[in-house]
């Protein structure tokens, strides 16, 4: 397990390293730059402001350069603005996303670990149609559209909720329902399959012929064998989030990360958008990592070795 | 058992002679295995309406230069944000009526429209026909999500067939790629694609085709090893079958089902990435009309004229819902045991 | 001898996407006190059915249209699914088939040992986890103590069927159901497990309803036998009777496709032919009689009665009847007449 997890770490630098090396090369493709809307600048001045992002240099001697700080932690200063460092930007921006993402993923998981239980208890029978359709609907409406909705009817026509504001919690209850409808349609699905495979296997019948309730058979047998799947799903479910969280932070006007970015790729904010790229990354790496260990943690046929035997 | 049943005695005549040869017949006719997939597809009432609606959806977005009743493009400003109106049938919400003020007014009227003139779905903030517009915005949706998926075919499935035919140093090899691009949140590569290349349909292809092909190529990779192993493939490899020949008549047919469903997959995956793309303003460039352009167009006027986001939004919506469910569907023909038990 | 237990008129029907399977059509047997009963047949003959209704312990689309199981005369059909609860794994327990498959992964074993005591009775969990620590013993795990926080895919095979069985006998309970117990395991593995079952049988004194597709286990721990053939019984009783005096067709040809101490290199094993036929739609007559080299016109129209055979032994076939002709059995079969004699029966109808 120890040598696995250093493995996994080896191969997240490596990653990290690709992926910071191709968005380099990338935006350093770019046609045009970010000052060329800034015709009042001569010739001199570009010169000096160049110097100053330290774009007078070769291409080379700035991919060393920035590789160099990214190994301090640095992630660029934006053009934008006022010249703050990337790193602050985040800074300043990541509670509400992370709020928010948070409250989404918990929403998403424990809704759809419920809706998945419920459909496969109760499998064929009108519960589990409700179940699917709603699940269905989940993964298939997008966040974007999901969010607009909710804006128009529960915020404007309503009024229940704030439409575009951040402050309290109040606020953070529409872009949390718009970002959780995709984790919660994908686990619910998930959750259904795994716990109907797991309620036809021969362990739920010998639990069953023990004289364990229907309830005790459910709640000690299983849901824990169904969940531990379940784990394996949380990476690709923190990649959707934070795709959704992208337009949903701007439906809402949510000064987070993911209005961020959108407002970086919109203005050409080049550094930023770096920035922002490699600690996405690092962020959903980190995201797969941990759940990968957990998963190693949770199963005993992991954890104990041994395990694809059967 | 204590009273024995009195039965005519010419029924006790033994009836079977030395041939047996019936008793090996099989009851019932045996179906192929794709007509019965076939079978069990078309009784599944959700994947025949899904199916149903995507048909209907592909022909009205093949025939759009014949079905859309206006040029998608062209601007009519005189006609700006115009409600739907069908006819002259007088259907609330239908009937060209717009609430002003708290007043209901013919909003075609005010514009000065010529008698006659309607648009069912609409105009937008251009006078542009909203219907027509997500008639041609519907067919590029369509267009990226063909052509995503046949990057997978082309991409995805000969990768993982010689990955997974091969093995050895090849697949460890060819599986160490797979493992880094999928290692990349796609969503990533896919924006900074568009930012580096000129937004349009070409780049959003480029841009899902680099991510895209990989979950094909693993899935295919997977079932082709264990295919290999299989007795029939072993068999006709030692009758010296060449590759080419075992990979188009064995194991083709046999990985149709994986590559299908997965296909059904990708599609609703295209849309939506072509719909967050252009939401975000880095996608379909204006003036042509996607789902995405339509729905971020809807989404700025949606306060005051709702009807601009809603079309295109359940349009957008009934596309993905019957798109994974036909995927649904599709797998438990392939793979009764999946539903069944 | 007490009937601890007796199914009558059994049936079963299944509702499935092809229509509905008639599973049971009509079982009748009982138990005895401190006896193991075999029930016989070929995959999908309904073994597994009879005995899961009597735990009614059938899949969701399964149902007991009609029959009763009585349970010192008490029908337990008439039991609500709780009422059952206090049953399982406590007066009547069931082993499974696959020891592979039917412990819970993610359980330690001594938790899953100790459950039934848990639910049965009132105990502390520290009490429950040390008489799951002695059971395991009794079933012949090493060093139990060191074992019972292990997962089951530390085990082998063979192992972990003696954890299933454990689990099953931790209650001491009244009957004992083994679904198929040895029928995944090594051949070597397989007469340890019987072993194990005659041994306690011995010091609990439960009985049991031994199910197997394999005559050749029958014979070493069942005191009766039945046969059973697409949902009914075709023929049952004593080892002796069934083994060396069986009177049913298809009891011959499951007897004549098993192989013997007599078997000599030139004997052929011969095979029953065709297939059984479909439940969906149950033949009129008798069952087999489509593979049935001895059918006769009436085969085909009417199910055959129980003839008595003698005091305990009764088969279901028309070549029982007084007006029936004589058929010759297959010669294997008359060995095993030849051999009923020196055991003092006698091949004669009664």
């Amino acid at each position: 397990m120890a040598k696995y997890i250093l493995k996994r770490i080896l191969y997240l630098f490596l990653t990290l390293f690709i992926i910071a090396t191709i968005t380099f090369f990338m935006m350093k493709m770019l046609p045009g730059t970010p000052f060329s809307n800034e015709n009042r600048m001569s010739a001199e001045q570009l010169k000096i402001v160049k110097a100053q992002y330290g774009l007078d240099q070769s291409v080379f001697v700035q991919y060393v350069r920035y590789i160099g700080g990214l190994l301090q932690g640095n992630l660029g200063t934006s053009f934008q603005f006022n010249n703050e460092p990337v790193t602050a930007l985040i800074g300043q921006r990541i509670v509400p996303s992370m709020q928010i993402g948070a409250q989404a993923m918990v929403v998403g998981t424990i809704g759809g670990i419920l809706l998945g239980a419920i459909a496969a208890i109760r499998k064929n029978t009108w519960v589990d149609t409700l179940a699917t359709f709603i699940s269905i609907l989940g993964l298939s409406i997008p966040s974007f559209v999901l969010a607009v909705l909710l804006q128009f009817y529960l915020a404007y026509k309503w009024k229940i909720y704030p439409v575009a504001l951040w402050d309290n919690f109040q606020s953070s209850v529409l872009p949390t329902l718009a970002l959780s409808a995709l984790p919660l349609g994908t686990v619910a699905r998930f959750m259904r399959t795994e716990m109907v495979d797991v309620l036809s296997s021969d362990y739920i019948e010998l639990a069953k012929s023990k004289g364990n309730s229907n309830w005790k058979v459910v709640t000690k047998h299983a849901l824990r064998n169904s969940l531990i799947p379940v784990v394996t799903i949380i990476g690709p479910m923190a990649v959707s989030v934070m795709t959704g969280s992208m337009v949903v932070e701007n439906i809402f006007s949510i000064p987070g990360i993911g209005e961020q970015f959108v407002k970086s790729i919109t203005t050409n904010d080049y550094p930023t958008i770096m920035g922002l790229t490699i600690f996405y990354s690092f962020l959903l790496i980190i995201v797969y990592l941990i759940v990968d260990i957990l998963y190693g943690l949770i199963d005993p046929r992991i954890r104990l070795g041994n395990g694809g035997k059967e | 058992m204590e009273q024995i049943p009195q039965i005519p005695k010419d029924k006790f005549k033994l009836i079977h002679d030395e041939n047996n040869a019936d008793q090996e017949k099989i009851g019932t006719p045996s179906l192929t295995y794709m007509q019965d997939v076939r079978r069990r597809l078309f009784n599944n009432k959700v994947a025949v309406v899904c199916l149903s609606l995507l048909s209907i959806i592909v022909v009205v977005a093949v025939l759009a230069p014949v079905i859309a009743p206006h040029n998608p493009n062209a601007q009519q400003v005189t006609m700006s944000n115009l409600p739907p109106k069908l006819g002259n049938l007088n259907i609330p919400g239908m009937n060209g009526y717009q609430n002003m003020g708290g007043k209901m007014v013919d909003a075609y009227k005010q514009a000065g429209a010529p008698d006659g003139t309607f648009y069912i779905l609409g105009t937008d903030y251009l006078g542009r026909d909203l219907l027509s517009r997500i008639i041609y915005g519907t067919r590029l949706s369509l267009v990226v999500a063909v052509l995503a998926t046949l990057v997978d075919l082309l991409i995805g499935v000969p990768y993982g067939i010689v990955s997974g035919w091969k093995g050895g140093k090849t697949d460890t090899f060819m599986q160490r790629i797979v493992e880094i691009v999928s290692s990349i949140p796609n969503l990533i590569v896919v924006i900074l694609m568009m930012i580096v290349l000129k937004p349009g349909l070409t780049s959003i292809v480029i841009a899902l085709a680099i991510t895209g092909w990989v979950t094909m190529a693993r899935l295919v990779r997977a079932q082709t090893f264990q295919l290999k192993e299989q007795e029939y493939i072993l068999a006709a490899r030692t009758l010296g079958e060449p590759s080419m020949k075992i990979a188009t008549k064995h194991l083709i047919p046999n990985l149709s089902s994986t590559i299908i469903i997965q296909t059904m997959f990708t599609i609703p995956n295209a849309i939506f990435f072509e719909a967050f793309l252009s939401f975000i303003g880095i996608g379909i460039p204006a003036p042509n009309a996607s789902l995405g352009t339509l729905l971020s167009d809807g989404q700025k006027a949606f306060r005051f004229l709702p009807y601009q986001m809603w079309a295109p939004a359940i349009i957008l919506s009934i596309i993905m819902i019957a798109t994974n469910l036909l995927g649904d569907g599709l797998r438990d023909a392939f793979d009764p045991q999946s539903s069944e038990n | 001898m007490d009937k601890i237990l007796e199914v009558k008129n059994l049936h079963v029907d299944f509702d499935t996407y092809n229509g509905v399977v008639h599973a049971i059509r009509g079982v009748d047997f009982h138990l005895n006190a401190g006896e193991t009963l075999a029930i016989v047949g070929e995959s999908g003959s309904g073994k597994s059915i009879t005995v899961r209704s009597i735990l009614q312990l059938l899949a969701k689309n399964g149902t007991i249209s009609q029959g009763e199981v009585l349970y010192h005369g008490d029908d337990l059909l008439q039991r609500s699914d709780k009422e059952m609860d206090k049953l399982r794994g406590n007066k009547i327990s069931m082993i499974f088939q696959d020891p592979m498959t039917s412990l819970d992964p993610t359980m330690t074993i001594g938790k899953q040992v100790a459950e039934p005591l848990l639910i049965h009775n009132n105990v502390s969990k520290k009490d429950a986890l040390k008489r799951a620590e002695e059971v395991l013993r009794l079933v012949g795990i090493p060093n139990p103590k060191a074992r019972m926080n292990d997962y089951p895919h530390q085990f082998s095979g063979g192992q972990r069927q003696r954890i299933v069985i454990a689990i099953a006998i931790v209650n001491y309970p009244e009957i004992l159901i083994a679904d198929e117990p040895t029928t995944a395991l090594d051949v070597t593995v397989q007469a340890q497990i019987i072993d194990l079952l005659k041994e306690l049988q011995q010091k609990i004194g439960t009985s049991i309803i031994f199910i197997t597709h394999d005559l050749g286990v029958v014979a070493g721990i069942a005191d009766r036998v039945a046969v059973m053939y697409a949902g009914r019984l075709v023929e049952y009783g004593s080892v002796n009777d069934v083994f060396y005096n069986p009177q049913h067709p298809y009891t011959w040809g499951l007897l004549d496709s098993m192989p013997t101490l007599d078997t000599s290199e030139s004997d052929r094993l011969n095979s029953i032919p065709g297939t059984p036929p479909n439940l969906l739609n149950p033949p009129k007559g008798d069952a087999f009689a489509p593979r049935n080299a001895y059918a006769m016109a009436i085969d085909e129209e009417e199910q055959p009665p129980f003839f008595k055979v003698s005091k305990h032994h009764y088969a279901a076939t028309w070549l029982l009847h007084p007006d029936a002709p004589k058929v010759t059995p297959p010669a294997s079969i008359l060995k095993r007449y030849e051999k009923f004699k020196t055991l003092g029966g006698n091949v004669e109808n009664v």
